[in-house]
């Protein structure tokens, strides 16, 4: 299977990353993807977000989204992955995070993609700082990410 | 070992990083949790810290996760990417 994974400040081109993923080969009949944006109006802030700081943990943020690829791997016939996350300093509108899946049919790429997303949110040591007329302030995690993160676990 | 602190743990502590070798009588990550948080101010943050996360090695684990002085420790709060 063809992986990419990229943690990386500058922005990236959606249509050539999902046009990466079916180059040269015949074999593609489903691409999904997901794009993550920052958004202005986070609901833990009284005041519109101005700024949004990603930190990371270098070495572990590479190793832990090669697992949840791996495991995405063992539950679905996938031919191709790309995961790119976003580092630094972001605006509202900036694109943060990218999923795409290739597959033969689009119920794996549609799972995959979600269960990727999924583990990427509770999983991968990535962090984010907004900053708005108030002051910075690190955001919370979400208990409806752990949430829909469980939503794969086997029985 | 190396011990790692990242995000607001990081900021309330002024530290990012600290090479310190394993106490003895230490034997899981937990028990450097709570020996570190003895410290005085500011390292009550790792004890005060909600669902503090804990990784060693570059991989997330559990409190009674064991500790060898060759390890590389991480402390961080729950991660928000994506």
């Amino acid at each position: 299977m063809m992986v990419v994974i990229r943690v990386q400040e500058p922005d990236f081109d959606v249509g050539a990353e999902v046009a990466g993923l079916s180059a040269g080969r015949d074999d593609v009949g489903a691409i999904a993807s997901f794009v993550g944006l920052v958004r202005a109006d986070k609901a833990s802030s009284d005041s519109a977000v101005q700024v949004m700081t990603l930190e990371h943990y270098p070495g572990m943020t590479e190793k832990a989204l090669g697992d949840i690829v791996e495991q995405a791997q063992t539950r679905w016939q996938l031919l191709g992955v790309r995961v790119i996350h976003r580092v630094g300093r972001l605006v509202p509108g900036d694109r943060i995070v990218f999923v795409a899946v290739s597959a033969s049919h689009r119920g794996d790429a549609f799972a995959a993609c979600e269960f990727i997303m999924d583990y990427l949110k509770t999983r991968a040591p990535f962090w984010k700082k907004e900053e708005s007329e108030q002051g910075g302030r690190w955001v919370d995690a979400r208990e409806t990410d752990d949430t829909a993160a469980a939503r794969w676990e086997r029985p | 070992m190396k011990i790692l602190f990242f995000a607001g743990l990081r900021e309330a502590l002024g530290l990012s990083s600290e090479d310190l070798s394993l106490p003895p009588g230490m034997t899981t990550v937990g028990e450097l949790r709570a020996f570190l948080a003895t410290r005085g101010e500011p390292w009550t943050a790792l004890a005060s810290t909600k669902n503090l996360r804990f990784a060693v090695n570059q991989t997330m684990v559990g409190a009674d996760a064991p500790l060898t002085d060759d390890d590389e420790v991480a402390f961080f709060p729950p991660v928000t990417g994506g």
